[in-house]
């Protein structure tokens, strides 16, 4: 396994990363690097230099999981690089190779696709009323509370069409199309890809 | 930068957006936190301007937090795109009319790919095909929401029952604008205004009367952060950001804010209830939470729709004030009915914010 190579395969990689001059402006902007002890700067280096070692510690550990993919970085780097997109591409090998289970926040991974990844799997969405259990979200405060408790009538009363089939919000997706899209997941390596994280996740 | 280039650069990023005939794709976030929205957009553009907007059943999730959140692959979520593109061939729509600004990133960033890597065009072309036996037409025209929104401010004033200032318009309400990142700081030609002074909320405020409240982080993330919220245990850096924002608005005493992202207007009025709750702070000039609100809500208060049509009791942080300093005329009473006329109960009043 080339890791470098490996990663030239990804579009992301290719196109978020041109003519880097290491002029920092992407940490400046960077919400990630306000709040965390991170720098994109430093992460567009090491992918710079080819080495392998370095690579691999860069998969294995916790600096690639704290970007938050709000792509300010985009648009103010003066080379138009995007190192938000470089993360993108370093998170999918790590999570190829089986690195992401040597970092804690890489580990996160499996919390991720056992709720958003199965919820679009099960029910087309990727956030539901019925997986936002206030047990589980008490950041979402006592209005929530009252919705998720009455959510029957609270989205009836606002012309959502909760756990129907048809047209509008929360509409029940019809099983023809739930078909076709994990027949998607299935031919692009969207099944796999939440199979690969399971798998390295069981050695936990 | 000058003051005044300041005020006319947005001119140089303005965009196409078609005037009729929508293929509508639906936000997995706005569908959960503010349905009253969308059905709002679809009674604004439909029965009050007479658009044909086509809101398909057929179409799912577009898989961004997902992909944004690195469990979905690429080449996935350009299928799923092709897909909806696909569904909007075959119902005869050009126009793709996008609900959510992360699916609005996503889309623009899968057109632009497409456009310079045609053998991943090609490639998904084959996906698609292999999965669901489609074919499709790239969209003419992309559009979110809010850009159509904005289009049409002008017609929607035209109707208004109300203008944005106080109960004797002798006032202009203050309201702040958030711009989700993903709306133009991507691909800032994309946006009304580009990215560093995006027109797209601020052009409606204006264009209803109400008055723009600069602030010092006006163009900071709210910190959703994806995987930063997903998680539980990394919420931290989700609260941190609104933090930071909320600080930096607090100063300027806006009467309200308005944003066009739905996870960031979701999380900027439930995070209020969150400060409250860790360390006792509010941010309005009363003591109270500030309101946020989404475009659609801002252009139904100027329709003069029922707020409870709108969908403002699910707002953490009340709304009511706003309505009472416009002297708009609503039924608080029936804030907690059901469709029939039912009570459900209501929310437990927090003690610092913000019922």
């Amino acid at each position: 396994m080339n890791y470098y190579e490996k990663l030239k395969e990804d579009v992301r990689f290719t196109d978020g990363l041109k003519s880097c001059i290491s002029c920092g402006i992407c940490t400046a902007i960077c919400p990630a690097a306000e709040f965390f002890d991170y720098d994109p700067r430093r992460v567009m280096i090491i992918v710079q230099k080819h080495r392998e070692e370095e690579l691999e510690a860069l998969l294995q550990g916790d600096t690639i999981w704290n970007c938050g993919q709000c792509m300010s970085c985009k648009t103010r780097c003066p080379r138009d690089n995007t190192p938000g997109m470089v993360i993108q591409a370093l998170r999918k090998l790590s999570q190829e190779t089986g690195q992401f289970i040597h970092s804690e926040k890489g580990r996160q991974q499996i919390v991720i696709k056992r709720s958003v990844g199965d919820t679009i799997l099960e029910l087309g969405y990727c956030v539901h009323p019925d997986t936002l259990v206030p047990e589980k979200h008490p950041e979402q405060g006592t209005v929530w509370e009252w919705v998720y408790e009455n959510r029957k009538e609270v989205y009836d009363r606002l012309g959502a069409n909760l756990y129907r089939e048809g047209p509008g919000a929360m509409r029940k997706i019809d099983e023809a199309s739930m078909e076709e899209l994990r027949n998607i997941f299935r031919e692009t390596g969207g099944e796999r890809m939440f199979q690969l994280i399971e798998y390295y996740s069981e050695e936990l | 930068m000058s003051q005044e280039s300041n005020k006319t650069s947005w001119q140089n990023y303005q965009k196409k957006i078609a005037d009729d005939h929508f293929y509508f794709v639906r936000s997995c976030i706005r569908q959960t936190f503010f349905p009253g929205s969308e059905a709002t957009f679809l009674r604004i553009l439909r029965e009050e301007l007479g658009k044909d907007v086509f809101d398909d059943p057929r179409h799912t999730s577009c898989t961004g937090i997902a992909y944004h959140t690195d469990v979905v692959p690429l080449q996935t979520i350009m299928t799923v795109v092709a897909r909806h593109f696909a569904l909007m061939t075959e119902a005869g729509y050009r126009n793709f009319l996008v609900s959510c600004v992360t699916s609005f990133g996503i889309y623009n960033e899968i057109l632009h790919m497409w456009e310079h890597h045609p053998d991943l065009l090609a490639q998904t072309r084959e996906h698609l095909w292999k999965a669901t036996k489609r074919e499709f037409v790239v969209p003419e025209n992309l559009v979110h929401t809010s850009d159509a929104i904005y289009k049409f401010r002008q017609e929607i004033f035209d109707r208004a029952q109300y203008a944005l200032t106080t109960r004797d318009g002798e006032a202009p309400l203050r309201i702040a604008e958030h711009v989700g990142c993903h709306y133009a700081k991507i691909f800032p030609d994309k946006g009304v205004g580009g990215a560093e002074f995006p027109k797209v909320l601020s052009g409606m405020i204006e264009a209803w009367g109400g008055e723009v409240v600069d602030y010092p982080e006006r163009r900071h993330c709210c910190g959703f952060g994806f995987r930063h919220y997903v998680i539980r245990e990394n919420r931290g850096y989700s609260v941190a950001n609104t933090l930071k924002k909320l600080e930096s608005l607090a100063p300027y005493k806006p009467d309200l804010l308005v944003a066009n992202c739905p996870g960031c207007t979701m999380f900027m009025d439930k995070w209020q209830y969150t400060l409250g709750e860790m360390e006792g702070v509010t941010f309005g000039a009363d003591g109270r939470g500030i309101p946020v609100l989404t475009y659609e809500e801002l252009a139904g208060l100027v329709l003069g729709y029922d707020p409870w049509d709108l969908g403002l009791q699910m707002h953490q942080v009340d709304a009511e004030p706003i309505l009472k300093k416009m002297g708009y005329h609503y039924a608080p009473e029936k804030k907690f009915l059901s469709r029939t006329g039912k009570y459900m109960g209501q929310p437990q009043v927090p003690e610092y914010c913000c019922l």
